[in-house]
């Protein structure tokens, strides 16, 4: 399969965040992640989707290498990225980039613009000039030159994003994570910053993983959408199909939870499930389907057992046991009224 | 709007001079607005300036005391015990030395102990506290935190004390056991501060990019720490004079004739309160040090956290 | 216009004395709410929403800001006017005020029944000498009022055991428990899931529907406007540039700057994002001369950049203040075209 640039196989990441007990310490921990795979085409813009706490954020920390695995894989062209125990080697690192949500935090406020950009081009460009290459930057994301000596500071949210995103090419890489690029920005410069991406994306042949909560700003970018909570993927699906026709019911309540501005949104958006009930916390994820306490369409067997993918159309999955079961009861499920609506604890 | 701007045009332009003049005008903008701040707190102004002002009698002590020749071995019986006066402003000490050139010369012994002390501190302090601030939770953290701990439960004039008895009693050895003392406040203070830093994204994107660790602490945490840094060197030079005044008070550190003003005070201390001016300038010396450092220290901080909101 | 005018600011100017100069940061806000009605007030990062709300509450960090001139009317009592004991009346059971950030708006080493309860008290002279039992017993009516489970157990919670949701749904309830008149929202649902957010929203508009509660909701989110409020202000650089009814705004935005941010909104439905508006929003120490707008504006006249535009009045539920919708447009048009 070569046309996958990434491929995530299993991933878990599960955090240690104290113990419990004094004699027998068991470890509590958070499931950050929890048993994903997924695959990127070159090429595409995968969107990943979720509220607080989905994990979306730790898959982009995993797959740029700031934490190990607990358990999976992920192929980057067939190459296993945690392959070397003493770290990923600098080939790998140049390949995959990532930009993160708050620029503020990601660019350093004692660094010049011209520092920054150059700190990737010494380390894996180390023969071409630096001068010319911060230039050459700075005039593919349409910044004026003379922003190289000013700092972060001095800059606005939209332009120190801009300024991440020139860092994260600076090594010409042909991933590029993009967690929450915009979440901080208005969204009058959202738009730029977007197109930015979008324009970049054609000219150097980019793949895009764009993690985000905001599903409006996924249907214009994404080519695919997943979505996921609580460290599961619910379901997965061409974006198009994804928000006509979307399977999972926690997918149908985050779309029509949606804040929109115009009539033909409101239309576009699909029967209104009433959204209920507190997130549970990663500490704590509810037994079976992590959902089920939120769920309108919770039946028995989803407090008991997780679900596991299927296939509701072409290149269209979902975890839902509403489609494991056979077609005449399926049907009798989803006519039946929603059931009582269980309280979080 | 960036469009407008002829990239290609500038950045031939753009040569390196002009590069530099762009950078130079940035810093001078960033100082201006520094001063600004500063200049705005009328306390921090008195410090930064009573620093300027001892620093300068310190330097230039031998022109400016008036009587410099009196803070080597000399006596004038004649003139002994003088009070203030036009001749004496500070008055003389029992042996007719001019206190006025005393004071002006045990600056020099204050502030060289501060500076030789903290020359020695902070380098050792903050780097041990960056290294086990960045390796957070690891081993590197545990043994360096504890042995800071070790080090911070020795009371530290017993210390000078003990050292004092096994060597000899001088400002050298003072100096040594206020440095044993002083560096983990250092390592506790940057180690706070670098594992703050080390969540920050910079530091996930320099790491992720492949930048060494002598990279990302010297060039990229580092730099974030400077203002806390030297806001305590400030808070802290008031401090070690105070602490070298007293070891020098009990006998510990400047020896006599040479004029310590802990020193000075401690000697004069026999004829008060007669002779009150013997003791009270010289001590008077020591609190205006000390506030002035310590109003500076105050000014920057406040200075700092501004530059932060 | 016959309805009670609730609040009425009228021409208020706010600046900030900083280095290198004055930041003229409120430029002539006029702004009002009637009584029983929900108002949003739009605009992006810096635009001044949050300084218009600081300065209805008078708490303002003054120095550095200086109120510059204008009046805040709070059922006709000036509040910019007003004595201390006068002022705190009007902030204790007059207008109460949601934040953004409801973790920072609790205080972690209280427990919520702690802090309720002394909102409870301090609502009414009367409840000053209730006993614990008393006030405990009117602390818990509005965590049922906010449909949290359990309020029993919640009243002896800390801020920390509960979630960001139920976290804002407390402040709700603490912020309604004096029954205040107005209640200014501040990014009510911005730190919360999507799912969470509806919730919220959902829950604040029947509470203060079923209280005739004025709303004051200030956000940066137009959907969140569109789905809550009757009526909104369009604010940019420290100005309003647009008001009108809720449907009115959202069917057919008039001012460029209106139009240019509900375009650059990314649709549920696709379509591409559009640029949104080009350059920045202008510094507030030398603010451009004329309408603060005509920097970025697409449909820029010359009259816009000598004249600050007053409010056009488009219909009873419509203004807008841009010299399109002068009578006299035609003419301005034909002077740009010559010069």
């Amino acid at each position: 399969m070569t046309d996958h640039i990434l491929s995530v196989r299993d991933l878990k990441k599960h955090f240690v965040i104290g113990h419990e007990g004094t004699v027998n310490r068991k470890p509590i921990t958070v499931k950050a992640v929890d048993g994903i795979s997924f695959n990127l085409h070159a090429g595409e813009t995968f969107g990943l989707v979720g509220e607080s706490g989905s994990g979306k954020s730790t898959v982009a920390y995993i797959t740029v290498g700031m934490y190990q695995p607990t358990e999976g894989a992920i192929y980057f062209r067939d190459q296993d990225l945690f392959a070397d125990s003493k770290g990923r080697p600098l080939a790998l690192k140049k390949e995959i980039q990532i930009v993160f949500q708050d620029p503020g935090s990601s660019l350093n406020p004692r660094r010049s613009i011209k520092q920054i950009l150059e700190l990737p081009l010494r380390i894996h460009q180390p023969d071409k000039d630096r001068l010319t290459e911060v230039l050459r930057l700075l005039e593919m994301v349409d910044l004026p030159p003379d922003y190289m000596h000013k700092y972060p500071q001095s800059l606005s949210g939209g332009e120190k994003q801009i300024v991440a995103i020139a860092r994260a090419l600076a090594t010409d890489p042909s991933l590029v994570i993009l967690d929450e690029p915009t979440s901080a920005l208005d969204v009058s410069v959202q738009g730029k910053v977007i197109n930015l991406l979008i324009r970049l994306q054609r000219e150097f042949n980019l793949t895009f993983l764009f993690i985000t909560h905001d599903l409006s700003l996924m249907r214009n970018v994404a080519s695919r959408v997943a979505i996921m909570y609580l460290g599961k993927i619910c379901e997965v699906a061409e974006a198009a199909e994804f928000f006509q026709n979307p399977q999972h019911p926690y997918t149908q309540m985050l779309l029509s939870s949606i804040p929109v501005v115009s009539e033909e949104e409101e239309a576009a958006k699909p029967e209104k499930i009433i959204s209920t009930g507190e997130i549970p916390s990663p500490v704590n994820i509810p037994q079976g389907c992590s959902f089920h306490t939120r769920c309108p369409y919770a039946m028995d067997i989803c407090k008991r057992v997780d679900p596991v993918m299927v296939e509701t159309g072409a290149g269209h999955v979902a975890r839902c046991h509403l489609f494991e079961q056979p077609e005449e009861n399926l049907t009798q499920v989803l006519e039946a009224e929603p059931g009582p609506i269980p309280q979080s604890p | 709007m960036a469009q407008q701007v002829n990239v290609e045009g500038f950045a031939s332009t753009m040569t390196r001079q002009q590069v530099r003049e762009l950078q130079r005008k940035n810093r001078r903008e960033n100082l201006g607005r520094a001063w600004y701040k500063f200049s705005r707190n009328p306390l921090s102004t008195i410090g930064g300036t009573t620093v300027v002002v001892v620093v300068l009698l310190a330097i230039f002590a031998p022109f400016v005391a008036p009587y410099p020749e009196h803070a080597k071995p000399f006596t004038d019986f004649a003139n002994a015990s003088r009070p203030p006066s036009w001749e004496y402003p500070f008055g003389t000490d029992e042996i007719g030395r001019d206190i006025l050139s005393r004071v002006i010369f045990g600056f020099r012994f204050s502030l060289s102990m501060g500076i030789v002390v903290l020359v020695i501190v902070v380098p050792v302090g903050v780097l041990l506290g960056l290294i086990a601030g960045y390796y957070q939770g690891t081993w590197i953290d545990t043994t360096v935190m504890r042995i800071t701990d070790i080090f911070l439960a020795v009371p530290p004039l017993i210390l000078a004390l003990a050292i004092a008895s096994v060597l000899e009693p001088n400002l050298f050895h003072s100096m040594i056991a206020i440095t044993l003392m002083w560096w983990p406040w250092y390592t506790r203070l940057v180690y706070g501060l670098a594992s703050a830093q080390r969540n920050e994204f910079y530091v996930a994107s320099a790491e992720t990019t492949g930048a060494g660790t002598p990279h990302i602490l010297f060039r990229e945490i580092l730099p974030n720490m400077v203002s806390p840094i030297f806001t305590k060197i400030s808070l802290d030079m008031g401090w070690v004079i105070i602490i070298g005044s007293m070891l020098s008070f009990v006998g510990l550190g400047v020896q006599p004739p040479r004029p310590g003003l802990g020193t000075m005070v401690a000697s004069g201390a026999k004829y008060l309160p007669d002779q009150w001016w013997i003791a009270i300038f010289p001590a008077l010396g020591i609190v205006v040090v000390v506030l002035g450092f310590n109003l500076l220290g105050d000014g920057l901080r406040d200075l700092f956290a501004a530059e932060e909101a | 216009m016959s309805t009670p005018r609730l609040l009425e600011i009228k021409d208020l100017r706010v600046e900030f004395k900083v280095y290198g100069g004055v930041l003229k940061v409120l430029d002539g806000v006029n702004f009002s709410v009637n009584a029983g009605e929900k108002v949003g007030l739009v605009g992006e990062t810096g635009c001044g929403k949050t300084t218009t709300m600081k300065a209805i509450l008078r708490i303002l960090p003054i120095p550095p800001a200086r109120i510059a001139g204008g009046e805040i009317f709070f059922k006709g009592q000036d509040i910019l006017r007003m004595r201390k004991r006068d002022l705190s009346k009007v902030r204790g059971s007059g207008i109460s005020m949601i934040f953004q950030d409801p973790t920072a708006a609790l205080n972690p080493v209280f427990t919520i029944g702690e802090q309720l309860g002394a909102v409870v008290q301090h609502a009414r002279p009367e409840n000053r000498r209730l006993s614990k039992r008393k006030i405990r017993d009117k602390a818990i009516i509005p965590l049922k009022e906010v449909a949290l489970a359990d309020p029993e157990r919640l009243l002896d919670s800390y801020p920390i055991q509960l979630s960001g949701g139920m976290r804002q749904r407390v402040c709700i309830g603490m912020a309604l428990a004096t029954d205040p008149e107005l209640l200014i929202a501040d990014e009510p649902g911005t730190s919360l899931d999507v799912t969470i957010q509806d919730q919220v929203l959902r829950l604040l508009r029947v509470l203060v529907e079923e209280k005739g509660t004025s709303v004051i909701l200030i956000t940066h989110t137009l959907g969140v406007v569109r789905e809550t409020t009757d009526r909104v202000y369009v604010m940019y650089a420290g100005n309003m540039v647009e008001e009108a009814h809720t449907r009115k705004l959202f069917a057919e935005p008039l001012h460029p700057y209106t139009q240019g941010l509900m375009q650059a909104v990314p649709k549920l439905t696709g379509g591409g994002i559009a640029e949104g508006i080009p350059g920045r929003i202008p510094s507030y120490l030398d603010p451009p001369p004329g309408c603060r707008f005509h920097t970025r504006c697409p449909r820029v006249m010359d009259i816009c950049r000598r004249q600050k535009p007053p409010f056009f009045k488009v219909d009873e539920e419509h203004q807008v203040a841009c010299f399109l919708y002068d009578q006299n447009h035609d003419r301005h048009k034909e002077e740009t075209a010559t010069l």
